[in-house]
């Protein structure tokens, strides 16, 4: 789950960690009231969405008087900012972070993520601060340092201290900069964070080190033990059908194309796009109707599926192992009479009481082509949809 | 023979009163499995199924010998319940529970170094040598005793693979499920090494798929020491960018853990990758005719 800059900025004071005044606002009126309230000489009006690089897409702006930043919140709320993360359509600013401007010597780049290959979470930190990290990677590698942080030590001092000098942080500011970082890694821990990013990180004219940026990314499977996080949800950065999905446990992500998919099991679910495409067809969605999935739950992805205007055909392939292809079937057909279908259905039952489901399906007197397998199941549906 | 598992090994299932952990005890005592104890603190001196109840693994270790563990517990308790089975020096935990939180894996990660307990998963299907012992939740049916070692990332892509094997007359020596976490125990070159150290695995199937890059750190292992066919899939070819597709460690991030980049490095080993998962088992007999191998490999 993604948060806004705001509410990362947020969390960070928590820790510690230096930011500068800001508040959020809704509204022109209210982004006049916080620039008032902050009383600077230059604020920045910043749209809140959840995408990088929103600089370049024209989604921050200086305001160097409160006749500005009435300006540009107005021109900015209800704009849809396209970005290299947002995808082509775009995303809609709906809130806008009103922060104090800051006196910026030299930008940085400070981020924290879990490094598969070792099983540690990673201290990264270059002095390219402000790009594209990636870019920074591809093209100069050898600008950005790592430190590997033991889970029972931490992130230590002399690790902070090391990066800070690897950056080149001036060195009177390095004590700083280190005690910047150790308050990170301590909110990423707590908060079960997954990538934390401060791009940039800046040095101030009057020798403060601040996170001008927040980017936090957490672990959806450690939400439950932050309500806090969870409350700065916000729904309307998400696809309307994920959030619907994720009420009933159900792993659903929209894609482009017009054969919905129901698959139990996230390898195989993917495995049935890639088969679904590999016979020239484009699936919709891709949807783990998971391991523990009762008749309900399988109603309600049916539904799901069928909200999406652009679903000319199904694809329901099931292997059960926890999942009895029983269940299954009594979901499809209790969706069926639910919602009235009138796209083509092509089921693949294996595994447990396949038998079972076969008969009930077969009984159900509703429309179902029935698939052996799962490349002649894609084929068929493919050929329906045509 | 097998890896790591087979019909002399004595199963403890920690969470055994669950719903979930109840019907999959029934289908592995069913297939045959030893099962010796269950856990399940506050309910030590019951009876499920015939199988005693303990408070803790080392209870049910003490009194039963049991050597390996099969973890059902829910997420927020399941890094605990590793680290008792590690503690209790079982030689194998597998971890079926899926939604660990990550960085509570780490910490198991490093609480198991230099620990005896080797573990699977979490988030996966479990381990099966067909006809001796199943742990875990892969329907027991599709498989059959053989020659040909299978393992995985994707539960039900694995049961995808066997039963096509199986179907063919191609039985398996053992097939392992390592889970779709970004954090697990057992990884893919773990698993190869015991298949090529394994006398009657004669070839071996791994799938994979996108996010990460053990496929590509398991294909430089097998270039540099695997003496068996290795063939592979790896799902996701068509899933997009920055999104995690069902299971934690699978997404494509910062343009890295493409499954371009994994069919790539596993061709340059040698590796042959099917196309679609409908062609797994016919890859792996293509493969096992060229090397002379099918003859073996064909249980009937």
């Amino acid at each position: 789950m993604n948060i806004h800059e705001y509410q990362g900025k947020q969390v960070l004071k928590q820790y510690g960690v230096s930011v500068p005044e800001g508040h959020v606002a809704f509204s022109p009126e209210e982004a006049v009231k916080a620039a008032k309230e902050l009383g600077t000489d230059v604020v920045v009006v910043k749209a809140q969405i959840h995408a990088g690089g929103r600089g370049k897409a024209g989604g921050v702006k200086l305001a160097k008087n409160l006749d500005e930043v009435r300006e540009y919140a107005k021109e900015l709320l209800g704009k849809v900012l396209v970005t290299h993360q947002t995808g082509p359509e775009g995303k809609e600013v709906k809130r806008l972070y009103i922060e104090a401007g800051s006196n910026i010597e030299k930008e940085y780049y400070l981020g924290l993520v879990l490094d598969r290959e070792t099983s540690r979470v990673t201290l990264m930190g270059s002095e390219e601060g402000g790009m594209d990290i990636e870019e920074v990677a591809a093209n100069t590698p050898e600008r950005i340092f790592y430190e590997e942080i033991d889970p029972v030590a931490g992130l230590t001092g002399f690790q902070a201290r090391r990066m800070a000098f690897n950056m080149n942080i001036p060195a009177k500011l390095v004590n700083k900069a280190a005690k910047l970082m150790l308050g990170l890694y301590q909110a990423y821990v707590e908060k079960d964070a997954a990538i934390v990013e401060i791009n940039p990180l800046v040095v101030t004219g009057d020798g403060q080190v601040v996170a001008l940026d927040a980017k936090f990314n957490f672990d959806a499977n450690a939400l439950g033990r932050h309500p806090d996080i969870m409350e700065m949800r916000d729904y309307d950065e998400e696809d309307a059908k994920e959030i619907e999905a994720s009420k009933y446990d159900l792993s659903y992500i929209s894609l482009d194309g017009n054969i919905g998919c129901m698959v139990n099991g996230a390898g195989l679910a993917m495995a049935t796009m890639d088969t679904i495409n590999y016979y020239g067809g484009s699936p919709a969605n891709f949807l783990d109707v998971g391991g523990g999935a009762t008749a309900e739950k399988v109603t309600e992805a049916f539904k799901i599926i069928l909200s999406d205007k652009n679903v000319k055909g199904i694809f329901v392939n099931i292997f059960g192992g926890i999942m009895k292809c029983d269940i299954i079937a009594e979901g499809v057909i209790q969706a069926a009479k639910e919602v009235s279908l009138e796209v083509p259905l092509v089921v693949r039952l294996e595994g447990t009481n396949v038998e079972l489901g076969k008969k009930l399906l077969n009984e159900s007197g509703l429309n179902i082509v029935a698939a052996g397998t799962m490349a002649d199941g894609a084929k068929q549906i493919v050929e329906l949809v045509g | 023979m097998s890896v790591y598992i087979n019909k002399d090994t004595k199963v403890l299932v920690q969470g055994i009163t669950g719903s979930t952990a109840l019907f999959h005890t029934k289908q592995m005592l069913e297939y045959g499995t030893k099962i010796v104890a269950g856990v399940t603190p506050g309910k030590g001196g019951t009876e499920v199924e015939g199988v005693p109840v303990f408070n803790t693994v080392e209870d049910a270790v003490k009194a039963t010998g049991a050597n390996v563990s099969v973890i059902y517990v829910p997420a927020p308790f399941a890094a605990d319940a590793i680290l008792e089975a590690v503690e209790a020096e079982l030689d194998m935990a597998i971890c079926i529970t899926e939604h660990i939180p990550v960085l509570d894996m780490v910490k198991v990660k490093r609480y198991m170094e230099g620990k005896k307990t080797r573990l699977v998963g979490p988030n996966c299907p479990g381990v099966i040598t067909p006809d001796e012992c199943k742990i875990g939740i892969m329907p027991g049916y599709i498989h059959k005793k053989g020659h040909v070692g299978v393992v995985s990332r994707s539960g039900t892509l694995t049961y995808e693979a066997t039963h096509q094997l199986s179907e063919e007359g191609i039985g398996q020596s053992t097939a392992v499920g390592i889970g779709g976490d970004p954090v697990n125990g057992t990884n893919f070159i773990d698993v190869l090494k015991a298949f090529n150290e394994d006398e009657d695995t004669y070839a071996v199937v791994m799938i994979g798929e996108i996010g990460g890059t053990a496929e590509e750190e398991a294909a430089e292992w097998v270039k540099a020491n695997m003496t068996k066919p290795v063939v592979g899939f790896i799902g996701g070819q068509t899933a997009p960018e920055g999104k995690r597709m069902g299971h934690a460690g699978a997404i494509i991030s910062g343009g890295k853990g493409t499954a371009a980049d994994k069919i790539k490095a596993m061709n340059e080993a040698g590796i042959e990758v099917a196309d679609t998962p409908s062609v797994i088992g016919e890859t792996l007999i293509k493969v096992i005719k060229e090397k002379g191998l099918y003859d073996a490999c064909k249980t009937h």
